[in-house]
C-alpha cells in the first residue's frame, strides 16, 4: 500500500484554517488589512492635513488631539504616518511588480531558449546579483537622481535576479515534463504550449517570493528615502519622516519613533504572511 | 504429538487507521500461521491490506495504526505488548525486510559495504563484519564482492541492487525474511535472478513471506498462499491447490487476468467493466471458465500506416558512444498491433519517440502514410500530429496537474478543430468508451486511481480518432487485475476504431496477449521480428529464448 505524500493542490488556498491556528499570523493579517485600507483612504482615520505646516503647534507631545503628537513644523504625526503608508507600500509593490514581470520574462526566455541566450541572460543576472540590493539601487539612483519613480526603478531592477532564477529553473523542469511532451503530440503550437503548460507552472512560486520580497523592498525604500534618495520633503514618506525625526529624538521622540514603528510592523507582518504562505505551499506546517 | 512451534502465529488480526469519518479497517480477521522453513505468500491488489499486514509483523504499521488481534505471536512471544524497544530487538535479527524498490531503499550516499555493516546491527566489531559482508554478498550471488562493497548503489545494475538489498535483509541471518513485491518493476531476466535467489534460500530451509500482486511470481516460491481482497483473506491454502482449483471467484479472476499465450483474442477481465467501478468486480459464479472473446480487428495488410526505415540514434555529442537505436526497421499495417519487446535500455522508448516525432533520428526515416515524417519541419508536422497519439507509461506525469479530466481530454481536440458543444460530446463519448461517467469530467488527475488515470489517458488518445497509437509501457505500473481491464479496453477500442497500435512493453505475456507482430530489441538493435505466435512459439535468437525462459509461469 502506498501513501501519497505529495502536496495536495487544494492545500494552498486553505488560508482560513491557517489563520485560526495562529495568533501571530492573524495579527499580521489584520495589520496588513489596516495598512491596505489607510493606503486606499488615509482620511478615514484622521482629518489633519499631512503637509500644511502650523508652527504654533510644533513639537507637541501625543495628546488626545494629536494621538502621535506633532512634528517640528506642527504637522500631525498620526496623519503623516497614515498618509505615508501610501508611499511606502506603493513604492514596495511597484518595485516588486517590475521585478516580477521583467524577472519572470527573462527567466522564461532563458529557460526556453537555452544555449547562447541562456548564457547571456544568466551572466547578466550574475552581475546584477553580485552587488548587494541596496548598493545597486544606490548606484542606479546616482545615475538617475533621487525621486519616487527612480527609487521604484532602482529597487525593481535590483530584485530581478531572484525571480528570473526561480522561473528559469522551473521552466527547465516543466519543459521536460510528460504533459508538455504529451501536449506536443496533440499538434499544439509552441506558443500555446508555453502559454498553457509551461508559464503557469514556471511562475507558481512567484507570488510567494514577491510577498517575501515586498518586506525587503519596503525596508530598502525607507532606507533610501532616509538617505534622501526617494520622495522629497514635504512628502510624508516613512523613511523621510524618520530622517527628519532623527534630529529631534532627544526632546521630541514621537516624531521619529512612530514612522519607525510603522515600518517595522509592516515589514514584520508582510514577512510573516509571506513565509507562512511559502511553508503552506511546500507542505510544511510551521516555519 | 510434538508438532513444531510456528514462527508466526496470528489469529483474528485487525488493523485500523483513523480517518475523517471514523476509523477505517484496512485488515480484518486475518489468520496467519507460518512454520519455520515454510514459505507463504500474501497476494492481492494495491489496497488489499497485504503490505500493512507485512509491516505490522515488524511493528512498522505506522504511528496511527491500531493493531489488534486475539493472538499475535512471533517466535513464541506475544508482540501485542511490544514497545518500540522490543520491536527493534526483533527487526533485522529475527525478521529481515526486503522493500520493493532497491533504488529508494538503499541510501544513495553510502557505499554498499557501509549499508551492509549497518544491517549487522550494533554488536559486532569491524573486521568480522567485513568478512561477513563478503560472505553475504557471495551468498546472494554477487560476484566480485570486494569491489561491490566499496561501490555506491547507482554504480550497480538493477539486479545487483535488488540483491544487495536482499543481502542487507539477511545480514543477521533472521529466521524470517519478508519480501514486499521484490520483483515488481524489474526486467524479466533480473526478475528471474531475484526469484532464483529467493527460491534457493527457500530450498535451503529459510522461512519466507512474500507479498505480491502477481500470482505467477508467487507460484514460483510459495508453499502456502493467502489471497487478500479489501482487507480480508478470501482464500487460503496450498499454492498448487489454490492455483489449479481456486474456490473463490476472486482468485479465479486474478488467475484469468494474467495475460498469456492462451488468452490471445479473449478478454482478461471477467465481465464488461461497469461504469467508474474497477475493483469490486467478481466473475459470475455460473460461468467460471468461459472466456469472452474480444472483437475482431480489421487489419488491412496492404496499407502501411507506419514504416520505420533503418533508424539510427545516438544521444549526446560523441560520435563514438553506443547507439541508442541502431538500424531499426519495421512496418505497421492499418488496424494492426505491433509489440516492441526489450529490457530497459534496449532503445524501445527512443524508437517510440522518433515515431512520435519528438526526437529526430540521426539517420533513417519514419514514414507515416507514405509521408517522410522525420524529415518534415515541425510546422509541417503539426497538422498531422493529431493522427498519432501517445499513451504514456506514467499517465500522472502526462497530465497537467491544473487540468480536470474534461480539459485534459478536450485539449487533444484543439488540433482537429473540435470546440464547444461538439467537444463536450466527443469527450463524453470517449469517457463512456472507457466506462467512466460524466461525473469524472471535473476530477483532477490526483483524484483518480491508477487504473482510472490510465483509462483517461486511453480516452484522450482515442478522442481525435487517430490512425496510430503509440503506447509506451501503458500497463507496467498497474496491478494484474487493473492491467487486465486496461488491456481489454485498449484491445476493444483498437478494434472498434480500427487504429494501428505500436505497443512497447518489457512484459512478454502482455505483448503475446495483445499484439499481432513483435520485434525484440536488445542494445538498440532488432534481434528478432515476425508474427507474435511464431516468434514466441519458436524463438530463433538466443536472446529471445532467454527472455521467454526467464518469465515466470504459473506452474
Amino acid at each position: 500500500m502506498t501513501f501519497q505524500t505529495s502536496v495536495s493542490r487544494k492545500h494552498r488556498w486553505h488560508v482560513l484554517p491557517l489563520l485560526l491556528n495562529n495568533a501571530g499570523l492573524i495579527a499580521s493579517f489584520i495589520f496588513l488589512v489596516l495598512v491596505a485600507s489607510v493606503t486606499i483612504s488615509p482620511d478615514l482615520l484622521s482629518s489633519y492635513d499631512p503637509i500644511a505646516a502650523d508652527p504654533i503647534q510644533a513639537q507637541l507631545p501625543p495628546t488626545y488631539e494629536h494621538w502621535f503628537g506633532t512634528d517640528h513644523l506642527g504637522r500631525d504625526v498620526f496623519s503623516r504616518v497614515l498618509h505615508g503608508a501610501r508611499y511606502s507600500l506603493l513604492i514596495g509593490v511597484s518595485a516588486m511588480l517590475i521585478a516580477v514581470v521583467v524577472g519572470s520574462l527573462l527567466g522564461l526566455l532563458s529557460g526556453l531558449a537555452r544555449g547562447f541566450v541562456d548564457e547571456i541572460i544568466t551572466r547578466f543576472l550574475d552581475v546584477v546579483s553580485a552587488f548587494p540590493d541596496l548598493l545597486l539601487a544606490l548606484v542606479l539612483i546616482s545615475f538617475t537622481g533621487p525621486g519616487t519613480f527612480n527609487l521604484i526603478f532602482a529597487l525593481g531592477v535590483a530584485s530581478i535576479p531572484r525571480f528570473a532564477r526561480v522561473v528559469r529553473g522551473q521552466t527547465f523542469v516543466v519543459a521536460e515534463s510528460g504533459y508538455v511532451e504529451q501536449a506536443k503530440t496533440f499538434g499544439l503550437s509552441r506558443t500555446t504550449l508555453i502559454w498553457r503548460h509551461i508559464l503557469p507552472h514556471a511562475i507558481e512560486q512567484v507570488p510567494i517570493l514577491a510577498t517575501i520580497g515586498l518586506g525587503t523592498a519596503i525596508i530598502s525604500a525607507a532606507g533610501l528615502s532616509f538617505l534622501g534618495m526617494g520622495p522629497q520633503p514635504p512628502t510624508p514618506e516613512w523613511g523621510a519622516m524618520l530622517s527628519e525625526g532623527r534630529n529631534y529624538l532627544r526632546n521630541a521622540w514621537w516624531i521619529g519613533v512612530w514612522p519607525g514603528l510603522a515600518i517595522t510592523l509592516t515589514v514584520i507582518s508582510v514577512s510573516v504572511v509571506g513565509r507562512r504562505w511559502q511553508a503552506a505551499f511546500e507542505g510544511r506546517r510551521l516555519v | 504429538m510434538n508438532s513444531p512451534r510456528p514462527f508466526l502465529y496470528i489469529r483474528n488480526l485487525t488493523i485500523r487507521f483513523p480517518g475523517p469519518n471514523g476509523p477505517t479497517e484496512v485488515v480484518r480477521g486475518l489468520d496467519l500461521t507460518v512454520y519455520p522453513g515454510e514459505s507463504v505468500a500474501l497476494v492481492g491488489e494495491s489496497g488489499s491490506g497485504k503490505s500493512v499486514t507485512a509491516r505490522a509483523l515488524i511493528g512498522l504499521a505506522g504511528t496511527y495504526a491500531d493493531v489488534k488481534a486475539d493472538v499475535f505471536e512471533i517466535n513464541g512471544e506475544d508482540v501485542l505488548q511490544y514497545r518500540e524497544r522490543d520491536w527493534r530487538r526483533l527487526r533485522g535479527s529475527k525478521i529481515g525486510f526486503v522493500l520493493q524498490d532497491a533504488l529508494v531503499s538503499l541510501d544513495p550516499l553510502r557505499r554498499i559495504g557501509q549499508q551492509l555493516s549497518d544491517a549487522f546491527g550494533e554488536r559486532q566489531d569491524l573486521p568480522a563484519k567485513y568478512d561477513r559482508s563478503l560472505d553475504i554478498l557471495q551468498s546472494v550471488g554477487i560476484k566480485d564482492p570486494e569491489r561491490r562493497l566499496s561501490q555506491y548503489p547507482h554504480q550497480l545494475s538493477g539486479g545487483l541492487r535488488q540483491r544487495a538489498l536482499i543481502a542487507t535483509a539477511i545480514a543477521q541471518q533472521p529466521s524470517l525474511v519478508i519480501a514486499d513485491e521484490p520483483t515488481t518493476a524489474l526486467d524479466v531476466t533480473v526478475q528471474r535472478q531475484v526469484l532464483d535467489l529467493l527460491k534457493q534460500r527457500q530450498r535451503a530451509g529459510n522461512t519466507l513471506l512474500i507479498i505480491s500482486h502477481d500470482l505467477s511470481v508467487v507460484s514460483q516460491l510459495a508453499d502456502q498462499v493467502l489471497v487478500m481482497r479489501n482487507g480480508e483473506v478470501v482464500e487460503q491454502g496450498k499454492t498448487a491447490e489454490v492455483l489449479s482449483g481456486p474456490s473463490h471467484p476472486y482468485t479465479r479472476q486474478l488467475l484469468d487476468a494474467i495475460p498469456t499465450a492462451s488468452s490471445r483474442g479473449y478478454r482478461l477481465s471477467p465481465v464488461a467493466l461497469e461504469h467508474s467501478d474497477e475493483i469490486s468486480l467478481i466473475a459470475p459464479a455460473a460461468a467460471p471458465n468461459v472466456r469472452i472473446a474480444l472483437p475482431q480487428k480489421q487489419i488491412d495488410a496492404g496499407r502501411h500506416v507506419l514504416v520505420v526505415d533503418r533508424l539510427q540514434k545516438r544521444y549526446g555529442r560523441s560520435t563514438t558512444g553506443p547507439l541508442a537505436v541502431n538500424n531499426v526497421s519495421f512496418e505497421l499495417a492499418a488496424g494492426e498491433a505491433l509489440g516492441i519487446v526489450g529490457e530497459s535500455g534496449s532503445g524501445k522508448t527512443t524508437v517510440a519517440k522518433m515515431v512520435l516525432g519528438l526526437v529526430d533520428p540521426d539517420a533513417g526515416n519514419v514514414w507515416i502514410n507514405g509521408q517522410p515524417w522525420s524529415r518534415m519541419d515541425e510546422s509541417q508536422r503539426r497538422p498531422h500530429r493529431a493522427g498519432i497519439q501517445l499513451i504514456a507509461q506514467d499517465s500522472l506525469s502526462s497530465f497537467d496537474p491544473r487540468y480536470n479530466v474534461e480539459k485534459l481530454i478536450g485539449e487533444s481536440l484543439d488540433a482537429v478543430g473540435i470546440f464547444g458543444d461538439n467537444r463536450r460530446r466527443r469527450v463524453l463519448e470517449v469517457l463512456d468508451a472507457v466506462r467512466l461517467g460524466p461525473t469524472f469530467l471535473n476530477r483532477h488527475p490526483r483524484e483518480l486511481s491508477g487504473g482510472q488515470r490510465q483509462r483517461v489517458a486511453i480516452a484522450r488518445a482515442f478522442a481525435p480518432r487517430p490512425q496510430l497509437l503509440v503506447a509506451d509501457e501503458p500497463v507496467s505500473a498497474l496491478d494484474v487485475s487493473i492491467q487486465a481491464q486496461v488491456l481489454d479496453l485498449l484491445a476493444e477500442l483498437q478494434a472498434e476504431f480500427g487504429a494501428s497500435l505500436l505497443f512497447i512493453s518489457h512484459d512478454l505475456g502482455v505483448v503475446h496477449h495483445l499484439t499481432d507482430k513483435v520485434i525484440v530489441m536488445k542494445a538498440g538493435q532488432v534481434v528478432e521480428s515476425g508474427d507474435v505466435e511464431k516468434v514466441f512459439a519458436g524463438p530463433r535468437h538466443s536472446y529471445t529464448q532467454e527472455l521467454l525462459a526467464a518469465r515466470p509461469s504459473l506452474n
